[in-house]
């Protein structure tokens, strides 16, 4: 079949699943446009609550890239540190990975 | 029309190189020019590529001789061995030759507008022809030492294109210089392993050094060195540490020729080991090497992007994590090269997903690097922290970019997908806690995205960026092709994996078409 790929398990076809994504799609948006008859427009409903703080400029809340990921990144403080200490900059260390990793190739393939 | 089809394989070389010493000649003519002239070059080459790519797929691999009364007499009459330079192009040859012409063409698009320094323009184009002649004669040539000969090419221009900012600032020189360091050591590496070969055999020509090699421990040190140089060149971890400043330093468009060097690498890689070693070979203890490159390249690739800020170097660190699973593939594949179940069970389709994502790999990530340089062309940063709510002025590139991060993130029905689901389905078969390794790299790989696409493009429009505009034309041009055939490549994956990649494979594990291609009997 035409865009068929088989993949030694099954088969992939990515005309199949943009037609299920276009179906389910068309479903939301008949379901979206149905609307939800306790919503109205233009009242407290719809402002923002932040504990009754008023709400920042928008140009002043936007979330940088450094604090995206956080918490994973400080809960995974054991595995970042020595690895971001490993990647120092330094041409010598360069060298000697290159060096290392294959007298370990050469060690592996000597002897296999 | 057939003269010019029968000189192709040099043509497609031939070309670029003249280009390169005429542009100095064209910029004290016309220093506008020399941009237009570079793209013209380089479209011929590409024309070129494909219809070659064409008879190569219909016809069978080509032979180009040099010096000799006919570009196809291999062997000189009473003589069984090749002594003369040649080209020797199969379908793999030419899988990467497409890479190499296509991404040349669209980065010398980009740079039209990119590149608007006009001192040095010269300079550029000059050694971006030079970048890409190295590329296709790593890739097309049949002979270890021009194989040495290319690398050089392909290594000293770029060195000069990562530092071509360097009169400006300090980091693109240190970039450069460090590239300098890393490619000197591997160019000594492949002359010593070379050297090895020529004082065993007194041959240079792959095809009968395969045909001759009996794997003793000389071999198996030149086989040491030319895996680890190599594995180096396409950024594996733990030999990846050039990549980030190497990338993040040059032009937009040259990174992205930058990481089809590194697959040129990786084809390089792959060819001295099938086309040279094959089964001769502990395929299994080979192929764990390169299984462990791969799957250090992907997770410390990925998870070293995450906490990047610049942009440029968090996509670095994903090309490195990439090139993970093309290793990974193609290891697995290796591996089981000695087991005919194995092979044709999971083996070859693990081989296919690996080949199959040098391309998608070289697409999107070129694709992402280009909306790189366009977010730094307008805003001047590469810095994430500084940058937010661009999408609202930089509407084409914003779309360009989803699709390269849905790609490389290898969500449906982007190309990216078709060729990881070949290497998850593959590998679970030989080993399950690889493929679930993959898996995870992907879910971070996508996370790490979300988090560009966020501080890049979404939020308010910040003040500071109150006059961005939309990049020029030429830059909209090349990341429009690239997205496009990301997502023709994703729609209809069976054809290309059904013309293009699995005749590649099929190239890389027939060892006795390779060597037969020159030395007769095919």
């Amino acid at each position: 079949m035409f865009g068929l790929l088989e993949t030694g398990s099954g088969f992939w076809s990515a005309i199949i699943w943009v037609i299920v994504v276009l179906i389910i799609g068309s479903i939301v948006v008949y379901v979206r446009n149905k609307g939800e008859d306790s919503y109205k427009k233009d009242t407290e409903q719809v402002k923002p609550f932040i504990s009754g703080h008023p709400e920042e400029s928008k140009e002043g809340s936007h979330l940088s890239a450094s604090h995206i990921y956080w918490g994973f990144t400080e809960a995974l403080k054991g595995y970042y540190k020595p690895l971001i200490e490993m990647h120092t900059g330094n041409i010598n260390d360069f060298s000697s990975w290159i060096i290392t990793v294959t007298v370990i190739v050469l060690i592996i393939i000597g002897v296999s | 029309m057939s003269i010019l089809l029968n000189n192709s394989p040099i043509l497609i070389l031939a070309l670029p190189l003249l280009a390169a010493f005429l542009i100095p000649l064209i910029s004290r003519i016309n220093k506008k020019t020399v941009g237009i002239f570079a793209v013209f070059v380089l479209l011929i080459s590409l024309v070129l590529t494909i219809l070659l790519a064409v008879k190569i797929i219909s016809v069978g691999p080509q032979v180009y001789v040099f010096g000799a009364k006919s570009s196809s007499l291999t062997l000189p009459t009473g003589l069984k061995i090749p002594i003369r330079i040649m080209f020797q192009i199969d379908a793999m040859g030419i899988f990467m030759g497409l890479i190499t012409a296509m991404v040349s063409f669209l980065g010398a698009v980009y740079s039209l507008a990119f590149i608007r320094k006009r001192e040095g323009m010269d300079k550029f184009y000059s050694l971006l022809l030079l970048l890409t002649v190295g590329m296709f004669g790593m890739e097309f040539t049949g002979d270890l030492f021009n194989l040495f000969v290319f690398l050089e090419i392909a290594s000293i221009a770029s060195v000069a294109l990562i530092a071509y900012r360097g009169t400006d600032f300090g980091e693109p020189a240190e970039a450069g210089f460090k590239y300098m360091i890393v490619s000197t050591i591997s160019a000594l590496f492949v002359l010593f392993a070379i050297g090895i070969f020529y004082g065993e055999y007194d041959l240079l020509n792959i095809a009968a050094l395969a045909n001759m090699i009996k794997y003793s421990q000389l071999d198996k040190i030149a086989l040491a060195l030319l895996l680890s140089v190599f594995a180096m060149k396409s950024g594996a971890v733990p030999m990846h540490m050039w990549t980030p400043d190497a990338y993040s330093e040059a032009p937009a468009p040259i990174t992205m020729i930058l990481v089809a060097a590194s697959q040129a690498s990786l084809y390089a890689l792959f060819r001295i080991i099938f086309s040279l070693y094959n089964v001769h070979m502990n395929t299994l203890a080979v192929g764990w090497i390169i299984i462990i490159f791969g799957v250090l390249s992907m997770f410390i690739g990925v998870t070293m992007a995450i906490v990047q800020k610049d942009i440029k170097r968090l996509m670095a660190y994903h090309a490195v994590s990439q090139t993970g699973y093309m290793l990974l593939g193609v290891g697995v594949g290796l591996a089981v090269l000695s087991n005919p179940i194995a092979l044709k069970d999971y083996g070859i389709t693990a081989f296919e997903g690996g080949i199959f994502h040098i391309m998608n790999h070289a697409m999107y990530k070129g694709l992402l690097f280009l909306t790189a340089g366009a977010l730094f062309f307008r805003t001047g940063t590469r810095n994430l922290n500084k940058m937010g709510g661009l999408a609202h002025s930089m509407k084409y590139t914003t779309i360009f970019f989803i699709v390269g991060a849905a790609a490389i993130a290898g969500l449906p029905p982007f190309n990216g997908f078709a060729s990881k689901l070949l290497i998850y389905e593959s590998v679970y078969k030989f080993n399950p806690l690889l493929s679930i390794i993959a898996m995870v790299v992907s879910i971070l790989t996508l996370a790490s995205f979300v988090k560009v696409f966020h501080s890049a493009f979404l939020g308010p429009k910040l003040p500071q960026f109150k006059d961005v505009q939309e990049v020029p034309r030429s830059m909209v041009f090349s990341m429009a092709i690239l997205s496009c055939i990301i997502i023709v490549f994703g729609l209809f994956p069976d054809l290309i994996v059904k013309n293009l990649v699995h005749p590649a494979v099929m190239a890389l594990v027939e060892q006795v078409k390779y060597t037969g291609t020159v030395l007769g009997g095919m």
